[in-house]
């Protein structure tokens, strides 16, 4: 696992050209010693990984055909394992922000827990193991679906965006929102309207999830110097943007209701949330609180933002069970 | 042996423990997708 496949190397050279990296890695790599396996485990980001598994096991529900239980269990777990490759790279690759914010600088990379090489090749075999077993056991278009999930993320957003536009997590959100359609794929073996518009409901809501979260943390974000909107653009145009996301997240979460692809109790289950997201979105906008103390109404809608992505996937399991 | 290496030692016992119980999932997972799909 320490040692990268010799085809990785032009990758690696790639990603290793980040001007910013070099103290941190000196840092790093000067004290690490033998991980421990949750150190590993920590890598993959565990709790962004559960969300990935709950989105993509709704997609997988939600679709029209019945999947024998040991291939719904390993697609699952492919998209899991995924979904730890890219939080892997991710943590690899940034290893000097993370360093850097008081929020991520205890991760094994930056707390020198653990050697940069072992954290590339361990990621390396996750997304070369879950995308093989995926186009192994379960179909092609669901593999190829994952494969561009952990490139987006690792390329799109954390090579290419993330240090360069307070756009990052609009664009880059695109990665996470990927579960639910290849759930959906590794049923049907195909992509119909019902996973694209899972995958708009969880790309919208991105947005102003994260932003308000960047809101009362700005300062570790400023620290590092990433671009965070509130960063570049101030806190009212941020919470300006979370508002104006929050109104095409709604359209997006009623649309499967109104073209008939769910029935009523997704339907109101969407239309309740939908109202208490928007409540939250206006709190936030008419917010004018400058420091983290006086932001109640971001940390509520962070809070929440959770629970409604939770809530309203379920509800949207349940109501393709009931209608199937 | 000293504390560094009786913690090393431990270190390296845990992660062996833990991949020897992902490979023995890992074969157990593979024998029953071969099973489903001889069906």
């Amino acid at each position: 696992m320490n040692a990268a496949p010799e085809v990785a190397q032009p990758l690696r050279a790639a990603m290793e050209a980040s001007p910013l990296r070099a103290a941190a890695d000196d840092t790093a790599m000067s004290s690490a010693r033998i991980a421990d396996w949750r150190d590993y485990f920590a890598l993959t980001k565990p709790r962004v990984m559960f969300l990935v598994v709950y989105t993509g096991l709704a997609g997988l529900i939600a679709a029209p055909v019945a999947v024998h239980p040991v291939i719904a269990f390993t697609a699952i777990l492919c998209i899991a394992v995924a979904g730890g490759a890219a939080g892997a790279f991710n943590q690899w690759y940034e290893a000097d922000l993370d360093a850097l914010m008081k929020r991520t600088s205890k991760r094994p990379l930056p707390g020198g827990r653990l050697d940069r090489n072992a954290a590339f090749g361990f990621a390396m075999v996750l997304a070369v193991g879950s995308v093989s077993v995926m186009a192994l056991t379960v179909n092609l278009v669901a593999a190829a679906i994952l494969l561009a999930a952990i490139l987006f993320y690792v390329f799109i957003y954390t090579v290419w965006l993330k240090r360069r536009t307070p756009q990052n997590i609009v664009i880059g959100g695109a990665a996470g929102a990927f579960p639910p359609m290849i759930g959906w794929a590794a049923a049907t073996g195909d992509v119909t309207a019902l996973p694209l518009l899972m995958f708009a409901i969880i790309f919208l809501w991105t947005p102003p999830h994260f932003w308000a979260l960047a809101l009362f943390v700005e300062s570790d974000y400023d620290r590092a110097g990433v671009p965070m909107l509130p960063v570049t653009h101030g806190l009212a145009e941020t919470r300006r943007q979370v508002l104006v996301y929050t109104l095409p997240l709604l359209a997006a979460s009623l649309a499967p209701w109104m073209l008939g692809l769910a029935g009523v109790i997704y339907g109101l289950v969407a239309t309740a949330l939908g109202a208490v997201f928007l409540t939250l979105a206006v709190a936030v906008w008419r917010n004018r609180a400058e420091t983290a103390a006086g932001m109640a109404p971001e940390k509520r809608l962070f809070a929440f933002s959770i629970l409604y992505l939770f809530v309203l996937f379920g509800a949207l399991a349940v109501d393709r069970m009931i209608l199937a | 042996m000293t504390p560094e290496d009786e913690e090393l030692a431990a270190r390296r016992k845990s992660r062996n423990l833990v991949l020897g119980g992902i490979l023995l999932a890992l074969a157990v997972l593979f024998y029953a997708i071969t099973v489903v799909r001889m069906q």
